[in-house]
Protein backbone atom coordinates (compact mmCIF):
# COMPACT_ATOMS: atom_id res chain seq x y z
CA UNK A 1 0.00 0.00 0.00
CA UNK A 2 1.03 3.41 -0.94
CA UNK A 3 1.65 6.06 1.46
CA UNK A 4 -0.65 9.17 1.90
CA UNK A 5 2.60 11.61 0.30
CA UNK A 6 3.31 9.17 -2.30
CA UNK A 7 -0.21 8.66 -3.32
CA UNK A 8 -0.94 12.75 -3.36
CA UNK A 9 2.35 13.00 -5.30
CA UNK A 10 0.84 10.99 -7.77
CA UNK A 11 -2.59 12.66 -7.75
CA UNK A 12 -0.63 16.33 -8.83
CA UNK A 13 1.14 15.16 -11.63
CA UNK A 14 -1.15 12.85 -13.10
CA UNK A 15 -3.67 16.40 -12.70
CA UNK A 16 -1.04 18.55 -13.74
CA UNK A 17 -0.26 16.26 -16.91
CA UNK A 18 -4.14 16.74 -17.95
CA UNK A 19 -4.30 20.39 -17.14
CA UNK A 20 -1.87 20.27 -19.75
CA UNK A 21 -3.01 17.89 -22.32
CA UNK A 22 -6.16 19.95 -21.76
CA UNK A 23 -4.70 23.08 -23.14
CA UNK A 24 -3.30 21.49 -25.65
CA UNK A 25 -6.12 20.31 -26.98
CA UNK A 26 -8.04 23.17 -26.38
CA UNK A 27 -6.11 24.66 -29.41
CA UNK A 28 -5.18 21.58 -31.42
CA UNK A 29 -8.86 19.42 -30.83
CA UNK A 30 -7.99 16.75 -33.99
CA UNK A 31 -4.57 15.71 -32.81
CA UNK A 32 -4.94 12.11 -32.22
CA UNK A 33 -1.63 11.50 -30.08
CA UNK A 34 -2.37 14.40 -27.81
CA UNK A 35 -6.40 12.91 -27.23
CA UNK A 36 -4.59 9.63 -26.66
CA UNK A 37 -2.42 10.62 -23.87
CA UNK A 38 -5.22 12.76 -22.46
CA UNK A 39 -7.48 9.71 -22.16
CA UNK A 40 -4.57 7.45 -20.97
CA UNK A 41 -3.93 10.21 -18.01
CA UNK A 42 -7.02 11.41 -17.36
CA UNK A 43 -7.89 7.13 -16.68
CA UNK A 44 -4.26 7.21 -14.35
CA UNK A 45 -5.56 10.61 -12.17
CA UNK A 46 -9.70 9.13 -11.94
CA UNK A 47 -8.32 5.65 -10.01
CA UNK A 48 -5.74 7.83 -8.17
CA UNK A 49 -8.49 9.42 -6.68
CA UNK A 50 -10.33 7.20 -6.32
CA UNK A 51 -7.90 4.84 -4.73
CA UNK A 52 -6.92 7.72 -2.33
CA UNK A 53 -10.31 8.48 -1.19
CA UNK A 54 -10.79 4.86 0.08
CA UNK A 55 -7.95 4.92 2.13
CA UNK A 56 -7.58 9.13 2.93
CA UNK A 57 -11.05 10.47 2.61
CA UNK A 58 -12.92 12.97 0.21
CA UNK A 59 -11.09 15.14 -1.79
CA UNK A 60 -14.62 16.67 -3.03
CA UNK A 61 -17.67 17.20 -1.14
CA UNK A 62 -19.31 14.41 -3.36
CA UNK A 63 -17.84 11.66 -1.98
CA UNK A 64 -17.42 11.74 1.69
CA UNK A 65 -17.67 7.25 1.75
CA UNK A 66 -18.62 7.50 5.80
CA UNK A 67 -21.83 6.99 6.66
CA UNK A 68 -21.77 8.11 10.22
CA UNK A 69 -19.63 11.06 9.81
CA UNK A 70 -19.24 13.76 7.61
CA UNK A 71 -15.27 13.62 7.04
CA UNK A 72 -14.71 16.40 4.67
CA UNK A 73 -14.23 18.65 7.87
CA UNK A 74 -11.76 16.46 8.93
CA UNK A 75 -8.60 16.47 7.44
CA UNK A 76 -6.40 19.44 6.91
CA UNK A 77 -7.35 21.73 4.02
CA UNK A 78 -4.51 22.06 1.14
CA UNK A 79 -3.47 25.73 2.58
CA UNK A 80 -2.73 24.35 6.02
CA UNK A 81 -0.25 21.56 4.10
CA UNK A 82 -2.40 19.00 4.41
CA UNK A 83 -2.76 17.31 1.00
CA UNK A 84 0.64 18.45 -0.12
CA UNK B 1 -19.86 25.40 -12.41
CA UNK B 2 -16.90 24.70 -10.56
CA UNK B 3 -15.76 21.59 -8.02
CA UNK B 4 -13.43 22.02 -5.47
CA UNK B 5 -11.01 19.76 -5.25
CA UNK B 6 -8.92 19.55 -1.45
CA UNK B 7 -5.17 19.62 -2.78
CA UNK B 8 -3.31 22.17 -4.66
CA UNK B 9 -2.36 22.31 -7.92
CA UNK B 10 1.36 22.07 -7.11
CA UNK B 11 2.48 21.45 -3.34
CA UNK B 12 3.20 24.56 -0.84
CA UNK B 13 5.20 23.81 2.26
CA UNK B 14 6.76 26.79 4.04
CA UNK B 15 8.38 26.26 7.16
CA UNK B 16 10.36 29.41 7.44
CA UNK B 17 8.00 32.63 8.23
CA UNK B 18 8.73 35.48 6.42
CA UNK B 19 6.57 38.28 6.81
CA UNK B 20 8.63 41.11 4.90
CA UNK B 21 8.24 38.29 1.45
CA UNK B 22 4.98 38.27 2.02
CA UNK B 23 4.24 41.68 1.80
CA UNK B 24 6.21 41.29 -1.37
CA UNK B 25 4.43 38.10 -2.99
CA UNK B 26 0.65 39.59 -2.30
CA UNK B 27 0.72 41.46 -5.26
CA UNK B 28 0.59 37.88 -7.57
CA UNK B 29 -2.88 37.59 -5.25
CA UNK B 30 -4.37 41.49 -5.63
CA UNK B 31 -1.81 43.16 -7.62
CA UNK B 32 -1.93 44.65 -11.17
CA UNK B 33 -0.54 41.51 -12.46
CA UNK B 34 -1.92 39.17 -9.72
CA UNK B 35 -3.73 35.71 -9.94
CA UNK B 36 -7.27 37.16 -9.29
CA UNK B 37 -6.83 39.88 -12.07
CA UNK B 38 -6.15 37.14 -14.76
CA UNK B 39 -9.02 34.57 -13.33
CA UNK B 40 -11.56 37.63 -13.72
CA UNK B 41 -10.26 38.56 -16.79
CA UNK B 42 -10.32 34.97 -18.47
CA UNK B 43 -13.90 34.16 -16.70
CA UNK B 44 -15.49 37.68 -17.60
CA UNK B 45 -14.11 37.26 -21.41
CA UNK B 46 -15.40 34.05 -22.31
CA UNK B 47 -19.33 34.97 -22.38
CA UNK B 48 -19.50 36.84 -25.51
CA UNK B 49 -16.16 35.16 -26.96
CA UNK B 50 -17.40 34.03 -30.91
CA UNK B 51 -14.91 31.28 -30.94
CA UNK B 52 -14.90 27.22 -29.90
CA UNK B 53 -11.15 27.30 -29.70
CA UNK B 54 -11.11 30.60 -27.75
CA UNK B 55 -14.04 30.41 -25.39
CA UNK B 56 -12.76 26.64 -24.09
CA UNK B 57 -9.32 28.17 -23.75
CA UNK B 58 -10.68 30.95 -21.57
CA UNK B 59 -12.70 28.96 -19.36
CA UNK B 60 -9.84 26.72 -18.75
CA UNK B 61 -7.30 28.88 -18.19
CA UNK B 62 -9.42 31.05 -15.66
CA UNK B 63 -9.94 28.29 -13.70
CA UNK B 64 -6.33 27.47 -13.41
CA UNK B 65 -6.11 30.73 -12.31
CA UNK B 66 -8.37 30.33 -9.29
CA UNK B 67 -5.91 27.39 -8.60
CA UNK B 68 -3.03 29.56 -8.81
CA UNK B 69 -4.96 32.30 -6.52
CA UNK B 70 -4.80 29.57 -4.03
CA UNK B 71 -1.37 29.01 -4.02
CA UNK B 72 -0.41 32.15 -3.90
CA UNK B 73 -2.47 32.60 -1.26
CA UNK B 74 -1.10 29.54 0.64
CA UNK B 75 2.35 31.00 0.25
CA UNK B 76 1.42 34.35 1.57
CA UNK B 77 -0.85 32.47 4.64
CA UNK B 78 1.97 30.17 5.48
CA UNK B 79 5.11 32.59 5.51
CA UNK B 80 2.58 34.67 8.14
CA UNK B 81 1.75 32.07 10.02
CA UNK B 82 2.30 32.55 14.38
CA UNK B 83 3.88 36.45 13.94
CA UNK B 84 5.23 37.36 17.12
CA UNK B 85 4.41 41.16 17.43
CA UNK B 86 8.02 41.78 17.41
CA UNK B 87 8.56 40.29 14.02
CA UNK B 88 5.11 41.95 12.50
CA UNK B 89 6.52 45.47 13.67
CA UNK B 90 10.12 44.83 12.35
CA UNK B 91 8.99 43.17 8.90
CA UNK B 92 7.14 46.42 8.40
CA UNK B 93 3.91 44.17 8.07
CA UNK B 94 2.15 45.99 10.71
CA UNK B 95 0.91 48.60 8.53
CA UNK B 96 -1.16 45.11 6.61
CA UNK B 97 -1.93 44.08 10.44
CA UNK B 98 -3.70 46.88 11.48
CA UNK B 99 -6.59 46.13 8.94
CA UNK B 100 -6.25 42.54 8.18
CA UNK B 101 -4.58 40.97 11.08
CA UNK B 102 -3.05 38.16 9.29
CA UNK B 103 -6.46 37.00 7.03
CA UNK B 104 -5.58 37.05 3.20
CA UNK B 105 -6.95 40.28 1.51
CA UNK B 106 -6.27 41.30 -2.62
CA UNK B 107 -3.91 43.99 -2.46
CA UNK B 108 -0.47 44.70 -4.69
CA UNK B 109 2.59 45.49 -2.78
CA UNK B 110 2.51 48.49 -2.40
CA UNK B 111 -1.29 48.30 -0.98
CA UNK B 112 -3.07 49.29 -3.58
CA UNK B 113 -6.85 47.64 -2.84
CA UNK B 114 -7.35 44.84 -5.68
CA UNK B 115 -9.97 46.88 -8.44
CA UNK B 116 -11.76 45.36 -11.28
CA UNK B 117 -9.41 47.89 -13.62
CA UNK B 118 -6.60 46.06 -13.65
CA UNK B 119 -8.02 43.93 -16.13
CA UNK B 120 -9.84 44.65 -19.42
CA UNK B 121 -13.51 42.44 -20.86
CA UNK B 122 -13.51 44.63 -23.74
CA UNK B 123 -16.04 42.08 -25.93
CA UNK B 124 -13.61 41.71 -29.09
CA UNK B 125 -12.23 39.00 -29.45
CA UNK B 126 -8.73 40.04 -30.79
CA UNK B 127 -8.18 43.42 -28.19
CA UNK B 128 -9.02 40.56 -25.47
CA UNK B 129 -6.45 38.13 -26.49
CA UNK B 130 -4.02 40.65 -26.93
CA UNK B 131 -4.82 41.81 -23.64
CA UNK B 132 -4.61 38.29 -22.33
CA UNK B 133 -0.78 37.89 -23.69
CA UNK B 134 0.32 40.78 -22.23
CA UNK B 135 -1.93 39.42 -19.09
CA UNK B 136 0.54 36.34 -18.82
CA UNK B 137 4.49 38.42 -19.92
CA UNK B 138 3.43 41.16 -16.96
CA UNK B 139 2.88 38.19 -14.96
CA UNK B 140 5.99 36.32 -15.59
CA UNK B 141 7.90 39.48 -15.21
CA UNK B 142 6.42 40.21 -11.81
CA UNK B 143 7.32 36.22 -10.60
CA UNK B 144 11.18 36.97 -12.49
CA UNK B 145 11.26 40.01 -10.15
CA UNK B 146 9.85 38.31 -7.10
CA UNK B 147 12.59 35.30 -7.19
CA UNK B 148 15.35 37.60 -7.80
CA UNK B 149 14.05 38.81 -3.82
CA UNK B 150 14.24 35.28 -2.71
CA UNK B 151 16.56 32.66 -2.16
CA UNK B 152 14.97 30.07 0.21
CA UNK B 153 14.04 27.25 -2.27
CA UNK B 154 10.77 26.58 0.00
CA UNK B 155 9.01 29.67 -1.90
CA UNK B 156 11.25 29.99 -4.71
CA UNK B 157 10.21 26.32 -5.93
CA UNK B 158 5.94 27.15 -6.02
CA UNK B 159 6.76 30.47 -7.81
CA UNK B 160 8.97 28.67 -10.50
CA UNK B 161 5.86 26.48 -10.95
CA UNK B 162 3.46 29.46 -11.43
CA UNK B 163 6.19 31.25 -13.87
CA UNK B 164 6.38 28.60 -15.94
CA UNK B 165 2.49 28.33 -16.04
CA UNK B 166 2.59 31.91 -17.55
CA UNK B 167 4.75 30.76 -20.28
CA UNK B 168 2.37 27.98 -21.51
CA UNK B 169 -0.61 30.06 -21.25
CA UNK B 170 0.48 33.11 -23.75
CA UNK B 171 1.19 30.34 -26.26
CA UNK B 172 -2.38 28.99 -25.65
CA UNK B 173 -3.59 32.01 -25.96
CA UNK B 174 -1.26 33.24 -29.02
CA UNK B 175 -2.68 29.96 -30.84
CA UNK B 176 -6.11 31.15 -30.51
CA UNK B 177 -5.52 34.25 -31.22
CA UNK B 178 -4.27 33.00 -34.90
CA UNK B 179 -7.36 30.29 -35.06
CA UNK B 180 -9.93 33.76 -34.82
CA UNK B 181 -7.41 35.59 -37.24
CA UNK B 182 -7.59 32.72 -39.62
CA UNK B 183 -11.48 32.85 -39.79
CA UNK B 184 -11.40 36.36 -41.17
CA UNK B 185 -10.49 38.69 -43.67
CA UNK B 186 -6.64 38.73 -43.56
CA UNK B 187 -6.40 42.02 -46.05
CA UNK B 188 -8.15 43.18 -42.61
CA UNK B 189 -8.72 41.62 -39.52
CA UNK B 190 -10.62 44.91 -37.87
CA UNK B 191 -13.12 44.90 -40.72
CA UNK B 192 -15.86 44.32 -38.40
CA UNK B 193 -15.78 43.21 -34.42
CA UNK B 194 -16.78 39.45 -34.52
CA UNK B 195 -17.79 39.51 -30.89
CA UNK B 196 -20.68 42.17 -32.04
CA UNK B 197 -21.20 42.81 -35.57
CA UNK B 198 -22.98 40.58 -37.53
CA UNK B 199 -21.19 40.74 -40.91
Amino acid sequence: MKDRKQLMHEINVASFTVDEAVLFLDTHPDDSKAMAYYQEWSQKRRDLVRTYEKQFGPLTNDSVADTDKFSWLDEPWPWEGGNC
Amino acid sequence: MWIYEKRLQYPVNITQTNAKLAQVIISQFGGPDGELAASQRYLSQRYTMPDKVAKGLLTDIGSEELNHMEIVCAIIYQLTKNLSIEEIKASGFDKYYVDHTTALWPQAAGGVPFNACQFQSKGDAITDLTEDLAAEQKARTTYDNILRLIDDPEICDPIRFLRAREIVHFQRFGEALRHIQESLDSNNFYAFNPEFDRP
